[in-house]
């Protein structure tokens, strides 16, 4: 047999095909990431033509962009570039535990920055100072459809028959471990013993409809029609609203205090130094709140009006009863007992059981 | 062996270790790291065991589905004429040439609770098999439509006057030269499912003992730093496909021979 047997005929079509969808991703490419060195600002500040590297979890991006935009004005900042990745915050956290290149990390759970310590590499004492290695700050909240016709009010409405659930899973992205605190501290937080607890958590996880990878694709899927409620955090409700996807969202009396983690490596470039600080200052918080985040201190004045918020006027509502990771011991107290995975013949968590067990029943 | 030859096989080894056996190789090491007890105490949790289960029978199913579909679609473009073909032709990879998480979007907003069709597959078993076919449409297609392209319709003529009936005619002459590339479709399209992830993920719901595969268990044990769970759960997969694929050599060998 020759080897022209198997030679096909050329279909230019499909190869036009190819070559227009690859050029298409190059222009994409370039269009996307030429934003980045675009924010320079021209001048000859004590940090000019210094580049920091910024890793981040998805979601501040927008945030980022602003306060970086501000902070190339400053005196500090004039002549700083940026270059920035963002993606899912264990994957990243592994990323730069595996050699990217960082000067400044931002993930959604303290437990993605211990990964670097760990790795030696970022200094242990990154959270003792003032903010305590939290850079931005947010609530639980209860997306719902419009009008709210399942009258959703708080957290023991989830656990309803009929209520169907998207949340993103706990077990496989840690940004959603803040989801599954919030429903756990509800009871734990309000008298309950953690047996309660369990209950009620074996019983939210019995309604949820739909388990997704990360709070990106439980919007996405909440949006296209899955589910009555969808467990999100405030800013990713407000930051939607300001993208045109809108959905109702309730805030329960009792909820869990969202506090993202930001620190520099070890081995940063000096302007970082000063992003940080400037993150952290009054006008980086500002730049947060208006993307959504509720500012890490309360005096922080934004200007009072975030667009995108049920009431731009009153963005951020007291919670009745913000439960924080403080009151409940730290990440280290609950990321075993409600979260592990039996790796080594551990015990697994309560949380983790919970969602094996939803299955169980359904089968 | 020549000088030319030698640098030939010289330049694929190493092309081949770089890409594939290495890679390789450090999952298998990754997963011994971890012990026999850890692999089987992985690989033997029920959810996750049920997770295997799911994404092999799925892969099977949806590649037996594809041997007779993708033979049929290869027919249809290399032997019939009809309009439209030429798109027809170029839609089919598509696929291939899709984002798998777009090919996840589209195929949530036409199988989801919102559906224009009225096809409520979301957050089911069936949308893990709805996206294996989606994405591994194209493997057997594509590998049987040149084979048949140069076979001689004279073979086939040939046969009809000496009386074998069309369906000798299609076992006898056309199945084992076709057996081959069936074979390729077939090993690609299981190899592909068994690995899948962004098609499925918005569609499936991922819900425990329903709807999540074997990916979304490796990413669970990643985001836990577990390397060696999820090393566990790849190396299973990865012998079941090894099996897959030898089995399918086989098959096709005896069909082969048969002519």
């Amino acid at each position: 047999m020759t080897e022209e047997v198997y030679t096909r005929k050329p279909r230019t079509g499909l190869y036009a095909l190819i070559a227009v969808i690859v050029a298409a991703l190059i222009a994409g490419y370039f269009l996307l990431n030429g934003g980045d060195d675009s924010e320079a600002a021209e001048g000859d500040g004590p940090n000019a033509g210094q580049t920091i590297n910024i890793v981040g979890f998805a979601v501040p991006e927008a945030a980022n962009k602003a306060i970086a935009g501000a902070f190339t004005k400053t005196e500090d900042g004039r002549g700083v570039k940026f270059k920035t990745s963002y993606g899912a915050s264990g994957d990243q956290s592994r990323a730069v535990e595996g050699g990217l290149k960082a000067d400044y990390v931002h993930f959604s759970v303290a437990t993605d920055v211990d990964r670097l310590v760990k790795a030696g590499l970022v200094d242990a004492n990154y959270d003792q100072g003032e903010n305590k290695g939290i850079v931005s700050s947010s609530i639980v909240v209860l997306g719902v459809r419009k009008g709210n016709p399942k009258n959703i009010q708080g957290w023991d409405d989830l656990i309803k028959p009929g209520v169907g659930i998207v949340t993103a899973n706990p077990a496989s992205s840690g940004a959603a471990r803040w989801n599954a605190l919030g429903a756990w501290t509800h009871i734990t937080e309000n008298g309950g013993s953690e047996a309660d607890a369990t209950q009620f958590v074996d019983a939210l996880f019995k309604n949820v409809v739909s388990l997704t990878n990360s709070g990106r694709d439980a919007t996405t899927s909440f949006l296209e029609g899955n589910g009555d409620v969808l467990i999100a955090y405030e800013n990713e409700a407000i930051l939607a609203a300001q993208n045109g996807e809108s959905f109702d969202y309730v805030i329960p009396d009792t909820t869990f205090k969202i506090e993202n983690a930001g620190a520099l490596l070890k081995e940063h470039a000096p302007a970082a130094e000063a992003w940080l600080d400037f993150v952290i200052s009054d006008e980086g918080q500002k730049q947060f709140a208006l993307k959504g985040f509720r500012p890490i201190r309360d005096d922080v004045d934004f200007g009072g009006t975030v667009e995108g918020a049920p009431d731009p006027q009153h963005p951020f509502p007291t919670v009745k009863h913000l439960v924080t990771l403080d009151d409940i011991g730290g990440w280290a107290a609950v990321k075993d007992k409600l979260f592990g995975d039996g790796k080594d013949g551990a015990p697994v968590g309560i949380v983790t059981k919970s969602i094996e067990k939803s299955g169980k029943a359904t089968q | 062996m020549t000088r030319t030859s030698g640098i030939g096989l010289g330049v694929a080894v190493l092309w081949f270790s770089l890409l594939v056996l290495i890679p390789l190789s450090a999952v298998v090491v990754t997963t011994t790291e971890g012990g026999w007890a850890n692999f089987w105490r992985t690989i033997t949790n029920e959810q996750t065991a049920h997770a295997i289960r799911l994404t092999v029978l799925a892969a099977v199913v949806v590649t037996v589905v594809n041997v007779f579909s993708g033979t049929a679609i290869a027919w249809v473009l290399v032997r019939d004429r009809f309009p439209g073909k030429a798109l027809l032709e170029l839609i089919i990879d598509i696929p291939f040439a899709l984002p798998t998480i777009v090919a996840g979007l589209v195929l949530l907003s036409l199988y989801g609770n919102d559906s224009p069709l009225g096809l409520h597959l979301s957050n089911s078993s069936w949308s893990v098999y709805l996206a294996f076919a989606f994405v591994t449409l194209p493997f057997v297609v594509r590998m049987v439509q040149p084979v048949l392209e140069e076979l001689d319709l004279d073979v086939e003529e040939a046969a009809a006057s000496l009386g074998a009936s069309r369906f000798t005619t299609f076992r006898r002459i056309l199945l084992p030269s076709l057996a081959p590339a069936i074979a390729a479709g077939a090993a690609l399209s299981f190899a592909r499912a068994v690995g899948e992830y962004g098609s499925l993920v918005l569609l499936s719901g991922n819900l425990p003992f329903k709807s999540e595969v074997a990916s979304v268990r490796i990413l669970s044990a990643i985001e836990n730093d577990n390397p060696a769970g999820a090393a566990s759960v790849a190396t299973l997969l990865l012998l079941v496909s090894l099996l897959v694929i030898v089995v399918l050599d086989v098959v096709q060998r005896k069909v082969a021979q048969r002519g």
